[in-house]
């Protein structure tokens, strides 16, 4: 019985595993191939079936002059565009989850939990319900088409997801923690950075990597509040595809956007895989 | 220059936590809060730390009015019932966290430290991580915190509930010497347990709390002896005393049709119905004595209770050895008159064999 769950199990992995990375492996080979090699046969191995050249990777960086397609400046705005918003809501929606963990607040028939479930619902809406108002908030103040403005909207979606995380995670943090600092001569607001935060990391790492993947992906609103002055990495890549470019610069343009994830994944996943996000406290 | 509660109350839902509390703690001594489970125990140790503002009432320490001191300025000092320590620090930095607070020396934090894990036996354990340690060494971390700061109050809160039975007993033990060795002449300990037991290990002055409400006030040895009614009675013994609803006549005590000559101490009572209290440890299994039926038999270490049942009567007793019974058993018993209490129908106490009386 055991046998054939340890062999199941592992079909099942090695099944998935093949799904995931075959086509990574396919993007990375092709990545390296010229005219020569897409068209005429089907080739998989560099050097044995044919001959690697670095063209492909070439082209993402010459500027549309030379004869490129020139992702470096999407790239870096995705870059800012991501990293900015999601401090920024880190910051301050670890400030609100802490507030609406330890404080009860009431406005009329407002609880911490409708406070919660407002920021939360901000998600649960579909991303198109918002393009609109955005679209026209934007356009009043003067930042479509701007990297500001973009943040600004990315904030608004990734906050929710920072709120969150971090609201289940200080609910786990026993109150009796800050009691025990505020009599041992803090002032809340240092119990809540001498003694809270340093014990929430695991915490704001997970939201951390939500907001960045979050951000990242994001095709939608890059799509619609950007036109000509700035551009992000997805809108980019998808525009590749439907103009002239090449098989091979469309791989390599799809495994630089993935990269950091990828990066991200590898860094995070020490934390996820010990299971100990609240670990430290219990 | 005493630590003075007046009238306080708490109530911040329908059920008051705290109702019309008053106290005088004076310097140097040791107080203990006797109640059961949410009897408002924690709520009273908060009040004084500044962890709750009471609706009412004030407390006032070396003639300043407490209330208007927020809590990171009353330097008091508390243990939880829940092993809180800093999980991000070791132990010595756990034990100098509220020192570097207020700003002492280097020199004075170490030897206040060391003093301090010298006290509860730490020594040796500076660098380890919080979660390396027992369960019983991080409440002794957390005490050795408390002792560091030689705070002017300290208050301890069930310290010893969620440890296991052995460790309990051990910490216990401790916790005399330390109090007597690692407390200066000024401090107030305040000290909050659910376990009699614990309370006259101590031997400190006592407060009976129960919903809210002091019960009684005294030194330990009058709590015990002398309850002043039936809840102290049954708050105050573990396992609870029991309870016979009877009535006394002329010539003897009645109860569940048994009747026992009147002792001494009841000679003087009026004829009339009484709840008549008993300690477990004070009914003995006798061949000649009274049926009752074995409801659950429980061995804890070197004892057996005995839950029993006689009509409508349900009491425990102690036994001072192993015995296996079988459930539905019936056994005999018999009552040491000598040692009845009479509590009159209001549920005062009205006569005790240690010759306290309610007035």
């Amino acid at each position: 019985m055991s046998k054939l769950y340890t062999f199941l199990k592992y079909f099942f992995i090695t099944f998935w595993t093949v799904f995931v990375v075959a086509p990574f492996l396919w993007a990375v080979s092709t990545s390296f191939k010229d005219f020569q090699s897409v068209n005429s046969k089907v080739t998989y191995i560099p050097w044995l079936d044919f001959e690697p050249t670095l063209e492909g990777w070439r082209v993402l960086i010459k500027s549309p002059a030379k004869g490129g397609v020139d992702i470096v400046e999407p790239y870096f705005n995705s870059i800012f565009v991501t990293c900015t918003a999601s401090l920024i809501s880190i910051f301050l929606g670890t400030l609100a989850a802490y507030a609406l963990s330890r404080f009860t607040f009431k406005a009329g028939f407002v609880r911490n939990n409708d406070i919660t479930f407002f920021f939360i619902s901000q998600r649960i809406m579909p991303p198109i319900v918002l393009s609109i108002p955005f679209f026209i908030f934007l356009s009043t103040i003067g930042l479509l088409d701007s990297l500001l403005g973009l943040v600004v909207v990315y904030i608004v979606l990734l906050m929710p997801i920072a709120v969150w995380i971090m609201v289940d995670f200080f609910n786990r943090v026993p109150k009796e923690l800050d009691e025990t600092a505020l009599i041992d001569g803090c002032n809340p607001y240092q119990a809540f950075y001498k003694v809270v935060l340093p014990n929430s990391i695991p915490g704001l790492i997970v939201a951390g990597m939500f907001c960045i993947i979050f951000g990242w992906i994001d095709f939608f609103f890059a799509f619609i509040l950007t036109f000509t002055e700035v551009q992000l990495l997805p809108v980019k890549v998808v525009a590749l595809n439907s103009s002239i470019t090449p098989w091979w610069s469309l791989s390599a343009s799809a495994l630089v956007s993935v990269a950091p994830l990828i990066i991200v994944a590898f860094i995070v996943e020490r934390y996820l895989s010990k299971g100990n996000l609240s670990g430290a406290l219990k | 220059m005493n630590l003075i509660g007046e009238k306080i109350s708490y109530k911040p839902d329908e059920q008051f936590h705290l109702n019309d509390v008053s106290f005088n703690f004076k310097k140097g001594n040791l107080y203990t809060i006797l109640g059961r489970t949410l009897s408002g125990k924690t709520t009273l140790l908060k009040t004084i730390a500044g962890l709750l503002n009471p609706d009412q009432g004030s407390i006032s320490f070396e003639e300043k009015d407490f209330i208007k001191i927020p809590v990171w300025e009353r330097n008091v000092a508390m243990v939880y019932q829940q092993f809180i320590n800093y999980p991000h620090l070791n132990v010595y930095e756990n034990i100098t966290f509220p020192l570097e607070q207020r700003k002492l020396s280097p020199e004075q934090i170490k030897k206040d430290v060391d003093e301090a894990l010298k006290t509860v036996g730490l020594v040796g354990f500076e660098n380890r991580k919080i979660q390396e340690l027992s369960g019983g060494q991080q409440q002794r971390v957390a005490l050795a915190r408390s002792l560091a700061k030689k705070a002017k109050i300290l208050l301890l809160d069930e310290p010893l509930v969620n440890l296991d039975y052995k460790l309990r007993e051990q910490l216990r033990e401790e916790f005399k010497r330390i109090f007597s060795e690692g407390l200066s002449q000024d401090t107030i300990l305040i000290y909050s347990t659910t376990d009699p037991q614990e309370v006259m290990e101590l031997n400190g002055e006592v407060i009976v709390l129960d919903e809210g409400k002091v019960l009684q006030k005294g030194p330990a040895k009058e709590i015990f002896e002398n309850p002043s009614n039936l809840k102290v009675a049954e708050i105050s013994n573990d396992p609870p005393m029991n309870v016979l609803k009877g009535s006394k006549n002329s010539k003897n005590l009645n109860f569940e049709n048994i009747s026992l000559e009147i002792p001494n101490h009841f000679k003087n009572l009026e004829d009339k119905d009484y709840n008549f209290g008993i300690r477990a440890s004070e009914i003995k299994l006798d061949e000649n004595g009274e049926e009752f039926e074995i409801e659950l038999a429980e061995i804890s270490g070197s004892e057996t209770l005995l839950h029993l049942k006689r009509g409508n009567s349900k009491i425990i007793a102690l036994i001072e050895e192993v015995m296996n019974f079988k459930i539905h058993e019936k056994v005999k018993i018999n009552f040491n008159a000598n040692k009845f209490y009479a509590f009159a129908e209001d549920e005062k106490l009205v006569s005790s064999p240690y010759g306290g009386t309610n007035g």
